[in-house]
């Protein structure tokens, strides 16, 4: 291959998709390179007839191929056509696996060795990755596969599958029902799987459904005829090396993620985070000059965003100047402006005034701009109110705001400064009650948007957190001292990361460091002989290991993470000094130890309050804001809680009563913790969780239902359902027997085209009266409680 | 933090009830009762009017339980007032009919209002005691989690009898599929154990507690000379022992639920009845005076 194309697409996902036809259409010289035998891989492996949308509903699609929403099947038959109908030089089986060269001369290898040269390239390889490979002589026969589509296509095969996660024990299980099954664990154990997971296969392997290797390699994969099977797969055991003739191999190794072929192509990246995104120009090109980035790899999680950048990156290409699809939806809010300005012109004065946006690249910052509101508050209205749970980031960019860090005491900040990113780092509540002040214009910027940002402009994050110390130190010990004084302090402060389960510092080692816990939360616990019995729960927003500063020289007692929990600490010196410079905190602080003191003691009077608190740390009750517990010895069974979830939440109960352990008769049933740092929102590619002012993670109308936050949510609360058919009301149920009647289940879906979207506990924010299973139940045995009252819970259990 | 209904916001319906329960026997002692007393005085009239209001408020709970988004109260409150009025009733009530009982409709609405004010106590009774006993009982574990670890054992139990011979299998077979938990309402409170198992030369017979079958398979082990077999044989035996305790514990679990609803099927349906004979009480009252 020797003719060189103008451009070559990378990867036929949305993105590539709408280049290539583009280019097409505007009969420009192109390839489109795609690694699998179909376009669209990613789409291609939802799972069959689902519901794709087409979020940002305000976004126009602007690209030759089509896209609304609809189900799976028709958006790739679209796709197909479109490719067809603009005859776009698509190359299937055609993975690319190197790249060298510069603009105008770019030489790209690909897996099967051969190699394409072009003048440009864009890369919309998104972010799945590659599933592992299982790395072993002979992997390349086609009798081994990485995915499983349709586990009934296969019966009476002898199938070995490779991998010990959620993934091959799902296929395993499923394929066992009519194949011969065996799964090769590299561990002695399965650990890295779901709970209902591991039980089913090793009720499988009980059962002898599924052969087991544990503790097992593959050696090599031989092809031939195996006792009439195509192949044999060599696995290496404890016991020495075990062939085992097979039909199909289907490896779930997970998948290694773009990023080191990515690095491997030329492309650097702003930080080893391994969410940073690679710095692009306004025009997507990265730093290798002539290479361009769009799609889900340069950070637009969203078919939309992806297959528009398709069609701009190809207009930069040709060097035409067009403004981005977006641009109409930044018009639209600038106007709410006091500035003249055009939008390229408003968006670097933003940049030019404010300083932690200033190091963020054009591209990046359009992005934060669209995801950000602008307000021009009237002088004094509340921007929000100390306690609230709200965690949007504020920066100003004109006037200023008044912040009353402690009553009476206000302080004002002006432009290029910013406010709130105190809970947006921790999560907690608001510290302070924010006004607007004179000629206020301020720009608030969600979390999410936040938190990409700050994984790749490391510059951003550290100073972000310098304040964060800073401003920390001042609410928590020194209100009125000014922050020119607590400066040299906050230096001397530390920030800190600790795992679930890891010591802060153990008893009797040296006391030096007073820990203010930032997010997470922590355990404090006593030795006793060889137990270690947690003795109180330290919530973030609070300090610990004072004790030790404040006179004793060793630590008392051990303090543990209970969940992923940062610290900002102040060593012995730098706490005399701010001590120094408020008298009055060394009563606090003494008043502090004294109350802590008398807890410990207060526990120690029994053995069972430490196993209580361990247990409820155990159920993940140390990143919760809120939860949901039932008092065993009152609960009747009436299941008047679940039904009152269900009739006010559109058929479906958000909590289940029927599940969750229980320990000391306190009973933590499957419900929204309303997590501290929700792991639910970390993958919603619309954004669609947020966090109310009240602290309740609840979800948008505007979810796709693509199911990752059931995946990522730790605790099994988030489920996928059909909003249901109205119901009819109590009395057309009572007198004319309208079904279904209170508390029994509408089937079917509201409307055809429903699709199934995620639901899970909103703590009935919309409810005037608040939880309806709390109010439900008629014996009390239901409450919902925040943190600081689980040592209530506790002490409550004490005889 | 938990608060039973009982003790609900310091027991406020407690003392509200003792408060109208002291009124009605203050004025009842005041007033000057016609002789004989009827309820036909301004007091009689206020009582039975109080008495009726009260009646249908409590039977007014059954919907505001089903009124889920409702932002009157929280069902606890309204339990815990119920309760406790409800019980105040004895004495509005009762002075409200001065004592005055014969065979009559009047007599009727207030025998069952007291069936189901009874029926009541005993519910406040099986709500205090039955919660804790359940809990212990399945440690904690929800019934389908139980039923869960019969499926887990039964499918273990089907492979181990297949080595235990075909005879052994037939029979470990019948006995899983003719276990009966439950059954009627009796069944249920009774812990009735009505498991049959059909055995060779024996017909079908009762496996009350799995003791049929464990029997069986221990018959077959003394008999067996197979190494392999008389193990899978023993383990058999074990695990059925285990079946009967695990089924056992589920169905307690059935009886302590029944117990803990079986007196709302009184106290519902009487409690509408009474409101019925009630209606007919006032109705007839007016016709004859
Ligand atoms: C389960 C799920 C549901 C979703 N639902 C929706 C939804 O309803 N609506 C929505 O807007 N978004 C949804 N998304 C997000 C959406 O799928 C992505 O945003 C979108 O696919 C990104 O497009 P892309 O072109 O950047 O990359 P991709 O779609 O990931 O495409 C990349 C393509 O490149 C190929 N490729 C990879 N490596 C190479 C290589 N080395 N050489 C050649 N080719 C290569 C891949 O095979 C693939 O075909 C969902 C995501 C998931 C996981
Ligand atoms: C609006 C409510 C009520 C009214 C107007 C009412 C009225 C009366 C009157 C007028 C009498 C006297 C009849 C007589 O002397 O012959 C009476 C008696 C009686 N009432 Fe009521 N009543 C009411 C509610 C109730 C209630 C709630 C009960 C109990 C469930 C009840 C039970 C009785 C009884 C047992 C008698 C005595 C019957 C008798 O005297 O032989 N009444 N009532
Ligand atoms: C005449 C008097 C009474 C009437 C008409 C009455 C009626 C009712 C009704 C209609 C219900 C609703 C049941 C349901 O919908 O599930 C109920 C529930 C109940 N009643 Fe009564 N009741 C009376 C007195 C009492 C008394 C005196 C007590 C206790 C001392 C009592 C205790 C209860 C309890 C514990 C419940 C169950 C609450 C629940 O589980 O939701 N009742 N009653
Ligand atoms: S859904 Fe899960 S992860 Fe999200 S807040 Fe609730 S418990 Fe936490
Ligand atoms: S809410 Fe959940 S299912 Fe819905 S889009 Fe977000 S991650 Fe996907
Ligand atoms: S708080 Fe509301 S949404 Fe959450 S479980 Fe209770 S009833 Fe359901």
């Amino acid at each position: 291959m020797t003719e060189k194309v103008k451009i070559a697409v990378v990867g036929a996902g949305p993105g590539g998709l709408s280049a290539a036809a583009h280019a097409a259409e505007l009969g420009v010289s192109h390839v489109l390179l795609e690694k699998t035998k179909k376009h669209a891989d990613t789409i291609q492996k939802y799972q069959k007839g689902k519901h794709v949308m087409a979020e940002p509903n305000v976004l126009p699609l602007r690209s030759p191929v089509p896209f609304e929403q609809g189900t799976r099947e028709v958006i790739l038959d679209g796709w197909a056509e479109a490719l067809e109908k603009h005859g776009v030089d698509v190359r299937y089986g055609a993975g690319v696996s190197g790249i060298e060269g510069e603009r105008g001369a770019f030489r790209l290898t690909l897996e099967n060795g051969e190699v394409v040269e072009a003048e440009t390239i864009i890369l919309g390889i998104g972010v799945q990755g590659n599933p592992r490979r299982l790395g072993a002589p002979g992997d390349d026969a086609d009798f081994v596969q990485y995915q499983l589509d349709d586990p009934d296509e296969y019966k009476g095969e002898s199938i070995v599958v490779v991998g010990a996660g959620d993934a091959a024990i799902e296929n395993a299980v499923a394929l066992a029902k009519h194949n011969n099954v065996a799964i090769v664990n590299r561990r002695d154990e399965f650990a890295r799987a779901k709970d209902g997971n591991i039980a089913l296969i090793l009720s499988a392997i009980e059962a002898g459904d599924v052969t087991c290797f544990y503790g097992t390699n593959v050696a090599r994969v031989d092809t031939g005829d195996f006792n009439g099977a195509p192949g044999q797969l060599v696995l290496s055991t404890p016991n020495g090396e075990v062939p085992v003739p097979v039909h199909r191999i289907i490896a779930r190794l997970g998948a290694v993620p773009q990023r080191g072929l990515v690095e491997a192509f030329g492309v650097e990246f702003p930080s080893k985070d391994a969410n940073a995104l690679p710095t692009l120009s306004s025009q997507y090109e990265c730093n290798v000059p002539g290479m361009y980035i769009i799609g889900a790899l340069g950070g637009y999680p969203l078919i939309k965003q992806a297959m528009n950048q398709g069609y701009e990156v190809v207009e930069y290409i040709l060097g035409n100047k067009i403004n981005p699809a977006d641009h109409p939806l930044l018009e639209e809010k600038f106007k709410a402006l006091p500035y003249k300005e055009d939008v390229d012109g408003i968006l670097a004065m933003m940049q030019e005034r404010i300083p932690v946006f200033s190091g963020v690249n054009p591209l990046m910052f359009r992005e934060v701009m669209l995801d950000s509101a602008v307000h021009a508050p009237a002088e004094g209205s509340v921007i929000f109110e100390k306690n609230d749970y709200t965690n949007t980031f504020y920066t100003i960019l004109d006037g200023e705001v008044q912040i009353e860090v402690a009553p009476g005491l206000t302080i004002a900040s002006g432009q290029g400064n910013f406010f709130g990113e105190m809970s947006l780092l921790s999560g907690r509540r608001r510290s302070a009650t924010v006004r607007a002040g004179k000629g206020c214009v301020l720009i608030e910027t969600p979390r999410r948007t936040m938190n990409k940002l700050l994984n790749s402009v490391d510059a951003a994050r550290r100073v972000l957190d310098e304040t964060f110390i800073l401003r920390t130190i001042q609410s928590r010990f020194a209100p009125g001292v000014p922050l020119e004084v607590l400066r040299p302090i906050a230096a001397a402060a530390q920030l800190n990361q600790y795992k679930a389960g890891e010591l802060l510092f153990a008893e009797g080692d040296d006391a030096d460091t007073l820990h203010l816990i930032r997010s997470g939360s922590v355990t404090i616990a006593k030795n006793f002989g060889e137990r270690e019995i947690p003795m109180a729960y330290v919530a973030a927003g609070n300090y610990v290991g004072e004790m030790g500063l404040l006179g004793n020289s060793t630590r008392s007692a051990s303090v543990r993470a209970t969940v992923k929990t940062e610290t900002v600490s102040l060593d012995a010196e730098a706490f005399n000094a701010l001590l120094d410079a408020t008298p009055a905190l060394r009563a606090e602080m003494e008043g502090a130890v004294r109350s802590r003191s008398q807890q410990n003691v207060r526990m120690q009077g029994s053995d069972g309050s430490g196993d209580v608190l361990s247990f409820l740390m155990q159920q993940g009750l140390g990143e919760a804001t809120d939860v949901l517990l039932i008092d065993k010895s009152s609960c009747v069974n009436c299941d008047n809680c679940e039904v009152a979830c269900a009739e006010t939440h559109d058929g479906t109960s958000r909590l289940n009563r029927k599940a969750g352990a229980v320990f000391a008769e306190i009973h933590v049933p499957t419900s929204c913790r309303h997590c501290e740092d929700p792991h639910c929102m970390k993958d919603c590619p619309p954004d669609a969780i947020r966090r109310a002012p009240g602290g309740e993670v609840f979800i948008g109308d505007n979810c796709i239902g693509c199911g990752n936050c059931e995946r990522n949510c730790p605790y099994g609360v988030i489920q996928m359902a059909y909003k249901p058919p109205p119901k009819p009301g109590f009395w057309s149920w009572l007198l004319f027997g309208a079904g279904p009647g209170p508390g029994q289940k509408a089937g079917g879906k509201a409307s055809k085209d429903e699709i199934k979207k995620a639901v899970k506990c909103d703590m009935c924010k919309d409810l005037a009266g608040g939880p309806a299973c709390v109010r439900a139940c008629p014996t009390g045995a239901a409450v919902r409680l925040s943190p600081e009252a689980f040592v209530d819970v506790v002490s409550a259990r004490l005889p | 933090m938990f608060e039973s209904f009982l003790t609900y916001r310091s027991g406020r319906w407690f003392w509200w009830a003792l408060a109208l329960s002291a009124v009605s026997i203050g004025l009842y002692a005041w007033h000057d009762l016609p002789d004989p007393p009827n309820g036909g005085t301004w007091l009689g009239y206020t009582l039975g009017s109080v008495a009726a209001a009260l009646i249908v408020w409590l039977i007014w709970l059954g919907r505001r339980k089903r009124d889920y988004g409702s932002k009157v109260g929280t069902v606890q409150g309204w339990t815990s007032a119920h309760v406790y009025l409800g019980t105040a009733l004895i004495i509005v009530a009762t002075l409200h009919t001065g004592f005055q009982f014969g065979w009559n409709l009047h007599t009727l609405a207030y025998t069952l209002m007291m069936i189901v004010i009874l029926s009541g106590f005993f519910g406040i009774w099986a709500y205090a005691r039955y919660p804790s006993r359940m809990t212990e009982n399945t440690g904690g574990k929800s019934r389908p989690e139980l039923y869960t670890e019969v499926a887990e054992l039964d499918r273990q139990l089907q492979r181990l009898a297949e080595k235990g011979g075909p005879e052994v299998a037939t029979a470990v077979a019948s006995a899983v599929e003719r276990t009966v938990v439950g059954g009627s309402w009796l069944a249920q409170l009774k812990r009735e154990d009505r498991s049959e198992v059909q055995l060779p030369g024996k017909g079908l017979v009762s496996n009350a507690g799995m003791a049929a079958i464990v029997d069986f398979v221990i018959e077959h082990l003394g008999a067996s000379r197979d190494g392999a077999q008389g193990e899978a044989l023993r383990e058999l035996s074990t695990l059925l022992g285990n079946r009967a305790r695990l089924l056992s514990r589920i169905r307690r679990d059935v009886q302590l639920v029944g117990l803990l609803r079986v007196w709302l099927f009184v106290h519902v349906p009487v409690a509408f009845a009474c409101l019925a004979a009630l209606t007919a009480h006032i109705v007839s009252v007016f016709i004859y005076w």
